[in-house]
């Protein structure tokens, strides 16, 4: 017998091939890692499937009153009115909020010391203190109404929670331009120069589109935030989502068990339109990203 | 030295007009007082309850059950896209109604949990959703090699987690820390809506009574200016604190 024969090495049957259970002999295979579960549209419907399912199953005890589904079946029309409302206060304010923002955070890049520190003290405050005290402060201190020559302008309500609103954002927006001028790296600025550039035309042709798209992400973030935070107007009385959700509940007699499914579907609102948007913000982001 | 104060903003309203009652009316300012120390309660409470969810929830979801990982980020996702406000209404009034209710001393029905305590449970639980993000950001910064030479130290995974990861995961994050818990401090005001008596609460029935807005106004948001400060001031101590030389930027 060969030595070959006892190793069981021989020329026309390479190693590789042998079966083996050595761990040591198996060919390299990269690990199979955890990816970080997620949560995806299946998930969802499963979801909702299991709430179809046993909503009504568990709503048979109550066998005369109708059921919690059919409740939110019925006033979903409503609700979603509501729930269309706040959306367009959470555009508005945004829509304001941005532009006011943009000016802000270029007030605090500007040159002047004088310009640059009143713009950053009135972005510390209304960054600073909670959305909630800032829409109480010009629900009460705004005047119902406005008279601009001679013209009297009705300030209703949700005018002034718009308004409300967009103050935050205003002062958030400032940050994130002010961040993201930030960190354009310097030899732009330079190179700018470089080229007989003025101040001026360097941030708005040179810096800012460069900006834009840093800005993208973190500008939606402020955006679910606001859209969010809009249920918030039912404190001071605007009729928003909560408010309706509030009188529906009474409405039907104001049973308790009516309260969790009720409130739930507004969740369930929010949760659908907020969460997309979180999804295409960290997609954004990944995209962005820069090294 | 109190009556001082209290003579000179009597004189201010009586000169100029500006009623700051909480200033010389001892009612209204032990109200507010008492207000400001549910907001520290609330605060305190929740930021504490929410760094436990935080870390817990950072660790199951990397955790080998696929279940508890489901779980995890069906909740972070749930109570980060949802409003704190619905999430606090749909807490107490929702959740709230369905428990058994307990007899309370005297024989009355009382629920299990009352309005400060729901308000703490769902404030604890927004900003924890957002830590366990915060914290998973913070341990996927901590080199594979660091853990690696933790095991072959002969750390288990949980001791790995406790002495190692987690004490550089939080040094990592403590900046996007910081501005959550920020936010959770300005998120307490939600508490409000369920009448929770904290600051704004008190505040706001100190000038419906005495109709001085704009003075209580004022004093609400240097309050809350305040607290923010002493807040950050805190957390920069903290970092500082924390600081490894030679480690991050």
């Amino acid at each position: 017998m060969s030595a070959s024969d006892r190793t069981g090495l021989r020329a026309d049957v390479r190693p590789e091939s042998c079966p083996t259970d050595l761990p040591v002999l198996l060919p390299f295979a990269l690990a199979e890692g955890h990816p970080p579960a997620r949560l995806r549209p299946v998930h969802g419907w499963l979801l909702c499937g299991v709430a179809v399912v046993t909503f009504p199953a568990w709503a048979q005890g109550a066998a005369v009153a109708p059921s919690p589904l059919d409740v939110v079946i019925k006033w979903a029309p409503l609700l979603l009115t509501g729930f269309a409302f706040n959306v367009a206060i959470s555009l508005m304010a945004m829509a304001i909020g941005t532009f006011a923002g943009i000016g802000l955070g270029l007030a605090m890049l500007a040159e002047g010391v004088v310009l640059r520190r009143i713009a950053w003290s009135i972005t510390q405050v209304f960054r600073n203190v909670p959305w909630l005290v800032l829409l109480f402060f010009v629900m009460f201190l705004v005047p119902f109404q406005v008279t601009v020559f001679g013209l009297r302008v009705p300030l209703p309500d949700w005018v002034k929670a718009t308004f409300g609103f967009s103050l935050p954002v205003m002062a958030n927006v400032a940050e994130i331009v002010r961040g993201a001028v930030r960190s354009v790296p310097n030899t732009q600025w330079e190179a700018a120069e470089s080229l007989a550039f003025t101040r001026r035309q360097t941030l708005w042709r040179i810096i800012l589109p460069q900006c834009a798209k840093r800005m993208l992400p973190p500008w939606m973030n402020v955006y679910a935030l606001i859209a969010m935070a809009t249920v918030q107007a039912s404190i001071v009385g605007v009729t928003e989502m909560l408010t309706l959700t509030a009188q529906v509940h009474a409405a039907e007699g104001g049973r308790p068990e009516l309260f969790a499914p009720l409130y739930g579907f507004a969740m369930l609102c929010f949760f659908l339109y907020c969460y997309p948007i979180d999804r295409l913000t960290a997609v954004l982001e990944r995209r962005f990203e820069t090294r | 030295m109190i009556e001082a104060v209290q003579a000179w903003f009597q004189r201010l309203y009586e000169t100029t007009g500006f009623n700051f009652t909480v200033f010389y009316d001892p009612y209204d300012w032990e109200r507010y007082v008492a207000g400001l120390r549910m907001t520290l309660l609330l605060g305190i409470s929740t930021i504490l309850i929410s760094l436990v969810i935080g870390a817990v929830g950072a660790l199951l979801q990397r955790g080998p059950s696929r279940l508890l990982r489901g779980i995890v980020n069906g909740f972070v996702v749930v109570f980060r896209n949802t409003p704190p406000l619905v999430q606090i209404f749909f807490f107490y009034f929702g959740l709230g109604t369905l428990l058994p209710d307990v007899r309370s001393a005297d024989g009355l029905r009382a629920p299990i949990l009352d309005n400060v305590q729901w308000a703490i449970v769902s404030l604890a639980l927004f900003a924890g959703a957002f830590n366990v993000e915060i914290f998973r950001s913070g341990i996927e910064a901590v080199p594979k090699t660091t853990v690696e030479a933790a095991e072959a130290l002969g750390y288990t995974r949980f001791k790995a987690y406790r002495h190692v990861v987690l004490p550089l995961a939080l040094r990592v994050c403590l900046p996007a820390l910081n501005n959550n818990l920020i936010n959770l401090l300005k998120t307490t005001t939600l508490a409000y809506a369920i009448a929770v008596p904290e600051t704004l609460y008190a505040v706001k029935q100190i000038w419906s009574e005495s109709q001085n807005v704009l003075e209580m106004m004022l004093v609400l948001l240097a309050t809350y200016a305040v607290l923010v400060g002493v807040l950050v001031w805190i957390m920069h101590r903290w970092e500082r604190a924390l600081r490894i030389p030679g480690y991050g930027r």
